[in-house]
């Protein structure tokens, strides 16, 4: 029998995943065709989105860019005559039109994700799921864990990069009457996607993975803190939650040994500073998401002031494969010091966005332009910008540089939670720092001066450089301000606030005092530092512009070269957007 | 009492109660009462707060500033259709200010506002979290991705027209 199954995470969804999931139903329904429809989650492909894929015993067919219009020929001729639309299809068992893209990918936390049905627990465990939760209870004590984790050197995914067994092994030493595990799914930075694809598309994983950490350090309750912007994610883990209930996974005595163990949602309310793990347990004791200082660890007094682990959603999909597949064959892949895979969420100026797992060690030039197939209308490579806002800028003619912890901190920039955001020439780098400080300024929790003031100072110069009206002084200011909320800050969000101004600094001074001495804009993006002009061979007089002008400012005849009048021009940029005929130009 | 009244007012209202009695004795309720209140009013009135303080033992003032911290949290109704753009990076460098102009022009108000009819309130977002949509907006539960001008203007239009004839229906 023909399995049919419809990508349906949040990008399937925005692309029309839901029509055409039920356009399905009602042609299989009444063409009485014999065919099992169902749902997955993220396939990685977000570019190629609404998905489908069409599998039996011996192929399967995956479907691009579908559309309710698309699906009766592909029910006429896949199912009913068994001939693909092969147009349409993207990768099948003969061939792959993306190969690049699948190839250079090593799934292992996405290794369900666009492959099973995220609301069947069966599907999870006929792929080997809950095995490693009781290889661990029949055969491993605590400590035989703490030994394969540390040795299969995972770090933690979240951004800091600790080891994760290490974590472990101060949380098991701790002792009290009471603890508790943490799965911190508050993914907060702009342009990041990791976790929610895996909550959607594979939310058994990680609630393996939290019991195989609960077991080893010994807490019997555990919390899941997901983003409220993220309402698919939790119903699925509600969902996946009752299941494990039902079968007895979660509850007393699991799988027949004396392991206890039940799992609490807490949904975030929308502060980006809960992502930092003491604040982020603030806020589940249902105060102000402020961070505290450190130490004391978390391991040591966390949830209540007691023994807490706390790791995100990332680091607990990769352990149950570690156990079941053993430390070596993670410890294989990947550089000396960062070891296995890295999800990344790849976007803005690339051909291919989307959700990507990658080998430690790739380099960027190979996540660009392998795998994510270059830089949209061939334009130019300008950097790529990696870990959010705590993160930073590493130019294109770094492009050789390999993903490890250790080689992207040297750069100024963090690996972060997987953020990876494309540039081409047309970004400026000043605008990007700008747009980050304020995203940084905005989500300050206020308890450190030089995190709530500092930054506001640094966003207020970048403010002015960027309007044209920067003074001589303002780059070593910046960088004093930057040095002062480095040291400054308790927690992570401030001491790594002025990173993507660092970078940008270092890689890209020129651009910083082409604004402040030329007064331009070298990539022709802040609007108080180009004008705008019309290319009196393109234009036609259409007279497009005219009308949507708000002041005025450009006049002229019916299918005669219009004129602008540059002292009326408010830069608002709408006459560029419209003119299909490229006679507007920015200089 | 007139906590009780306000209690009463909306059916929706009893989820609220039943939260109330359910999580007061949890750890921790705080927030998650503040959420259902909100689902019920679409916004958390000073009454509720006052309401909630009496019944969790925390005064306020401090429910205040938990409110007052977190994004989530309205003290003032919103419009009938909420307006979120998105202002993640993927966002920004493919034209989000763009977006963010022409909503402007359609709605005649900017971010953290309602219209004066109560149809639409636009307020920003920092990630949708569907960034190769970019740029992106969501209206309610709807997801617009890969936004024009023109995208936006026929969104909100179409809108504004299903609302004024739903009016115009009843009125018949």
């Amino acid at each position: 029998m023909k399995k049919i199954k419809v990508g349906l995470g949040t990008c399937g969804i925005s692309a029309g995943g839901e029509l055409i999931f039920n356009k399905f139903k009602e042609e299989l329904r009444s063409k009485n065709i014999d065919a099992e429809l169902s749902e997955t989650g993220c396939m990685g492909m977000c570019y190629e989105e609404a998905l489908v894929e069409i599998e039996d015993e011996k192929n399967s067919c995956l479907y691009s860019k579908v559309t309710v219009d698309k699906v009766g020929k592909i029910v006429n001729e896949h199912l009913i005559n068994g001939n693909p639309v092969s147009e349409w299809v993207i990768k099948s068992n003969e061939s792959c039109k993306e190969e690049s893209f699948f190839i250079n990918q090593k799934r292992i936390v996405l290794r369900n994700c666009g492959v099973i049905n995220p609301t069947i627990i069966d599907e999870y465990i006929s792929r080997d799921g809950y095995k490693a939760i009781q290889k661990v209870l029949e055969n491993y004590s605590p400590d035989d864990v703490i030994d394969q984790i540390i040795k299969s050197g995972l770090r933690g995914r979240g951004g800091g990069g600790f080891s994760t067994g290490m974590k472990w092994k101060f949380a098991k030493q701790a002792v009290a009457d009471k603890k508790y595990v943490i799965c911190n799914a508050d993914e907060g930075d702009p342009g990041a996607f990791m976790d929610r694809s895996v909550l959607e598309g594979d939310p058994h994983s990680v609630l393996e993975g939290m019991m195989i950490a609960a077991y080893t350090i010994g807490a019997d309750e555990g919390y899941i803190y997901c983003r409220a912007e993220y309402p698919l994610a939790i119903k699925r883990l509600r969902n996946a939650l009752n299941q494990c209930r039902n079968r007895g996974f979660l509850g007393e005595k699991i799988f027949g040994s004396k392991f206890n163990f039940d799992i609490k949602i807490k949904e975030g309310a929308g502060a980006f500073v809960c992502g930092e793990e003491t604040a982020l347990m603030a806020s589940i004791e249902g105060r102000r998401g402020v961070p505290r200082l450190r130490p004391p660890f978390p391991a040591n007094k966390g949830l209540w002031d007691k023994p807490t682990n706390i790791n995100n959603v990332e680091t607990y999909a990769n352990v149950p494969w570690i156990i079941l597949h053993g430390w070596q064959e993670y410890a294989s892949m990947g550089t000396e010091k960062s070891k296995g895979t890295k999800v990344f969420a790849l976007a803005g100026k690339v051909k291919r966005s989307g959700l990507v797992e990658v080998p430690m060690g790739m380099t960027i030039n190979e996540i660009v332009y392998e795998v994510g197939g270059g830089i949209k209308n061939d334009r130019k490579f300008k950097a790529v910008q990696i870990g959010g806002p705590s993160g930073g800028c590493i130019p294109a003619s770094m492009g050789d540089l390999k993903i490890d912890y250790d080689e992207i901190t040297r750069t100024g920039a963090i690996m972060g939670s997987g953020g990876l955001i494309i540039l081409d020439d047309t970004t400026c780098m000043v605008d990007l720092a700008k747009y980050f400080l304020n995203f940084t300024q905005l989500e300050s929790c206020g308890k450190c001066t030089f995190c709530r003031i500092g930054t506001k100072r640094m966003l207020e110069i970048l403010e002015r450089i960027t309007d044209g009206e920067g003074r001589e002084s303002d780059i070593s200011l910046l960088e004093e301000l930057a040095y002062r909320i480095k040291m400054g800050s308790l927690c992570g969000l401030g001491q790594t606030a002025p990173n993507p101004v660092l970078t940008t600094l270092k890689y890209f001074r020129e651009e910083y005092e082409a604004h402040i001495f030329d007064k331009k804009c070298p990539a022709h993006s802040c609007s108080s530092l180009i004008s705008y002009q019309i290319v009196e061979e393109n234009c036609k007089g259409c007279g497009v512009c005219i009308k949507v002008c708000p002041s005025g400012a450009i006049t002229g005849n019916k299918k005669e070269v219009h004129v602008l009048n540059d002292g009326l021009c408010i830069k608002c940029g709408k006459c560029y957007d419209v003119c299909k005929l490229d006679a507007i130009i920015k200089v | 009492m007139e906590d009780v009244e306000i209690l009463e007012e909306k059916k929706e209202i009893l989820n609220f109660k039943v939260d109330l009695i359910n999580k007061r004795h949890q750890h921790g309720s705080l927030i998650p009462l503040l959420q259902s209140a909100q689902d019920s009013y679409g916004y958390v009135p000073e009454k509720v707060i006052h309401y909630i303080s009496e019944l969790v033992k925390i005064p306020a003032a401090e429910i205040y500033g938990v409110i007052t911290f977190y994004a989530q949290f309205r003290l003032k109704p919103m419009g009938k259709n909420i307006v979120r753009i998105c202002e993640g990076t993927a966002c920004h460098v493919n034209g989000a200010k763009t977006v963010l102009s022409a909503l402007n022009d359609e709605l005649g108000i900017t971010v953290g506002e309602t219209t004066d009819d109560g149809l639409f309130s636009l307020l920003s977002v920092a990630c949708l979290g569907c960034c190769s949509l970019a740029p992106v907006m969501m209206i309610n539960n709807d997801t617009y991705g890969n936004l024009t001008i023109d995208k936006i203007k026929r969104t909100i239009k179409k809108i504004k027209s299903e609302e004024l004839c739903g009016v115009e229906y009843e009125k018949n």
